[in-house]
């Protein structure tokens, strides 16, 4: 988890009326912290330590054992993504077929490394572990769209396409 | 329920799935029984709906209604049918042809010419079924399917998985019916242990073994768990089973639980699959409004149930003790063994944990017998593997083999060869477990033993084809890379060993690794698999052994010429313009990310090496072959 600034956090009441009724669903489950856990980062989008605290409060569980929990697995995110998540699979069938230079050429295009996030918030990248897609390797999603077969040349035009179209906004 | 019921459900059903089984002859008499014309089926998995089957759906739906024919015409959306490279697919019934990357327009001819006037579309067929005669088989017969044997995969691909009463048409559920009608706990555990199956999901152990150490545990509350934590990058068989038949997995369990002594279950499947989520959740809710989940089963006296619990991210939660203290709302972190899972497992009871493509087989076993699944397979591997082929070859996609195939029957005839002309180098099997099986040995028969023997693994089924454009040591790298990220850090063999691993993986694709460094590999790793806490560990330095030990003179052409023979390690390659060739029509400059390349219209370019980033832009582009790698 690297420290970068991040934008403050914003969470609105009723972000925190939903948060309360995940935590009130997950109380007494054995095992509840993860549901919990994955139902916060759907309401809030990432994990800002503010919300921690209220997981840990509300499950009555120490904030080190949140804190512990939501930083081992990648899917938790610390920080928040961009509109517009990109995800460059780098599972073994799509890197066998040169998903490193697809990933190259977004990292180039959009002037982030992986795991970052643009300036202006639009863009983040991430790389994934096999969509299970392997049939269209090498693939890359950004946001619920998948690419698939693609060349660097191809993603590097995939993402003017989304610049284009938040310039004609 | 009552078995009564069941049994009519089964026969309401059970001719249309005969029509999508039987060759094409007979299967026209059957759809005369039934009441549909016509079915066509769309794949509905990842893959295809990844490549638009979606749109397909919306599409046929609206052209049938224009035509009015959509009450003869019977549309099932079924999951993986295995030839994910061909998406999206779909099949006419009860001809059995097989239409491949299907369009919108491709459907709306389909559905005019094919299912309205009965005159297939032949052009749009996938060319492997339509001979140079013109006559078409049906996609059985085709060199993908003609090998296979599928049980697990038995469903996926011919039922609709978010119906029920399909599931119970391929008879669905009687084996759990068997079981708590007839057979006592014992009785069915043996009947797994004489099957021989052994777990699908990496290490093997035979799982009536596990069955029965679960049952013997001491303890009144059991549970019996299901590992859908599919983390090796390039597998896909129990996403797939669980999209495409979901209830064989709910079966399955519920069997188990009964053998077992167990009244909860879990489901620890990746966050990251939300069709087979979604298609879990579904065919969980079904199964409870049938009474085929929750209190008192078929009126047996049996209470189970299923909860699902999704993984956020993590490989190591493939390992069962992880993979039980995740489920426990915990960092996903393993612990020794023993105590095993069955004497110690989830909240501290014994535990039963499978893999999902293990679960697949039960019901077939329970069913046809122990005898019958023993008479597939090898002297010590029995029944059936799925292998997800990737990488470079044809037909990526899911097959199912009986153990003891040969390397080469599923790479050249079921995978249908390597494409562009290029060589077969080597398969990799068991992820960033396993190692990579060099050409020379594609006629080993297929077993966990034989593949062990080769300094790979089984692992949970990915078979990943490389063609001669791939390094060896770019390939160690990759995995190692992986198990870097993904050690939890529990322990120092795995944290420490990983990344000192890869640092001299590194040094060697950078030219700068003495022999000396090879040594030191094999020593780290020989640290590493004796003293690492879990699985993760042990196995990490695999793909690294597996290819010093096979492909010994790649590692040394990096370390002592300092040159990559495959062409893909950066820091040792080079890019030049052959002045002879070179046309000078700037497309390579103009398409240079880094401005690397200059030269006048019409004379030869020249690439300044200092600036050049290696990525091969400039080579694709050029329509003269005027650019070469050294």
């Amino acid at each position: 988890m690297s420290e970068k600034a991040t934008i403050p956090f914003q969470g609105t009441p009723e972000q925190e009326a939903e948060l309360k009724k995940v935590i009130e669903a997950h109380r007494d489950q054995p095992g509840g912290l993860m549901p919990t856990l994955q139902g916060a980062q759907g309401i809030y989008g990432y994990l800002p330590i503010e919300v921690q605290k209220m997981i840990a409060d509300g499950l009555g569980v120490s904030l080190s054992e949140v804190f512990g929990v939501a930083t081992f697995y990648s899917q938790f995110s610390l920080t928040p993504k961009g509109e517009h998540k990109v995800s460059v699979c780098l599972g073994t069938a799509c890197y066998v077929k040169g998903s490193d230079k697809v990933l190259e050429a977004v990292e180039q295009k959009l002037g982030i490394k992986a795991g970052e996030c643009t300036a202006d918030g639009k863009f983040s990248i991430e790389c994934c572990r096999c969509v299970g897609a392997c049939g269209l390797a090498p693939v890359m999603t950004i946001g619920e769209e998948v690419y698939g077969k693609l060349t660097p040349d191809q993603a590097s035009k995939i993402i003017d396409s989304y610049l284009t179209e938040k310039g004609g906004e | 329920m009552t078995f009564e019921e069941l049994t009519q459900i089964r026969e309401k059903h059970s001719d249309l799935i005969k029509v999508r089984k039987l060759i094409a002859s007979e299967a026209a008499k059957m759809a005369e029984k039934t009441e549909y014309r016509k079915q066509i089926l769309v794949c509905g998995g990842t893959g295809c709906t990844s490549s638009g089957s979606k749109k397909i759906l919306e599409a046929l739906d609206n052209e049938l209604k224009a035509q009015g024919i959509e009450n003869e015409i019977l549309v099932v959306r079924t999951g993986c049918f295995g030839l994910c490279s061909l998406g999206p697919i779909v099949i006419v019934y009860p001809e059995g042809v097989f239409y491949s990357q299907v369009t919108p327009e491709g459907v709306v001819r389909i559905v005019d010419e094919h299912l309205k006037n009965d005159q297939i579309c032949k052009d749009l067929l996938y060319k492997e079924t339509v001979h140079a005669d013109g006559s078409i088989i049906p996609l059985a017969e085709t060199n993908f399917y003609k090998k296979q044997k599928r049980i697990a995969l038995r469903n996926c691909g011919v039922i609709d998985p978010e119906n029920i009463e399909e599931y119970i048409g391929t008879r669905g559920y009687e084996a759990l019916y068997k079981v708590l009608d007839s057979m006592t706990p014992d009785e069915v555990v043996k009947e797994v242990l004489d099957s021989g199956i052994r777990g699908r999901g990496g290490a093997g152990f035979p799982t009536g073994r596990k069955w029965m150490f679960t049952k013997d545990a001491p303890g009144d509350v059991k549970y019996v768990a299901c590992n859908a934590d599919e983390g090796d990058p390039g597998a896909f068989m129990d996403r797939s089973i669980l999209e495409g038949d979901p209830h064989a997995i709910i079966e399955a369990m519920t069997i188990a639980s009964y053998a077992v002594g167990a009244h909860q279950g879990y489901v620890y499947v990746r966050a990251e699959y939300p069709v087979a989520v979604h298609r879990l959740q579904v065919a969980l809710q079904q199964a409870r409004e049938y009474g085929l989940l929750g209190k008192n089963i078929f009126g047996k006296g049996h209470d189970f149930d299923i909860e699902i619990r999704l993984g956020a991210g993590a490989f190591v939660c493939g390992e069962e003790t992880a993979l039980l203290t995740s489920i426990e709302g915990n960092r996903g972190e393993p612990r020794p063994r023993p105590p095993f899972p069955a004497v110690k497992g989830l909240f501290g009871k014994p535990t039963l944990l499978n893999n999902v493509e293990t679960y697949a087989n039960i019901a077939q076993i329970i069913r046809k017998g122990a005898a019958w699944y023993s008479s597939m397979g090898t002297e010590t591997s029995k029944g059936t593997k799925v292998f997800a082929l990737g990488g470079k070859i044809t037909n990526v996609g899911l097959v199912e083999i009986p153990m003891g195939t040969t390397l080469r029957e599923i790479i050249e005839e079921i995978g249908g060869g390597i494409p562009g002309g290029k060589k077969f180098k080597a398969a990799q099997t068991g992820g960033p477990s396993g190692g990579c099986i060099p050409a020379k040995y594609i006629d080993t028969p297929i077993d966990y033993e034989s593949l062990q023997a080769l300094g790979s693994m089984m692992g949970s089924g990915g078979l990943i084809v490389m063609d001669e454009d791939n390094c060896m040591v770019d390939v160690s790298k990759f995995y190692l890379e992986f198990t870097v990220d993904e050690s939890c850090g529990k322990c120092n063999p795995c944290r420490i060993g990983t990344r000192k691993l890869h640092q001299l993986l590194d040094k060697i694709s950078k030219g700068q690794a003495t022999m000396d460094d090879l040594d030191l590999i094999d020593s780290l790793a020989n640290h590493m698999k004796t003293s690492s806490l879990c699985a993760l560990g042990q196995s990490a330095p695999n793909p690294v052994l597996s290819t010093i030990k096979q492909f010994r003179e790649e590692y040394e052409a990096h370390i002592k010429e300092g040159r990559c023979p495959a062409g893909v390690c950066k820091d040792l390659l080079k890019y030049e313009i052959i002045a002879d060739k070179c046309k000078g029509c700037t497309l390579c400059a103009r398409n240079c990310p880094v401005g690397a390349i200059t030269g006048t219209v019409r004379q030869p370019h020249v690439i300044d090496a200092d600036k050049c980033i290696k990525c091969g832009v400039c080579m694709s582009n050029c329509k003269f072959g005027a650019v070469v790698r050294k």
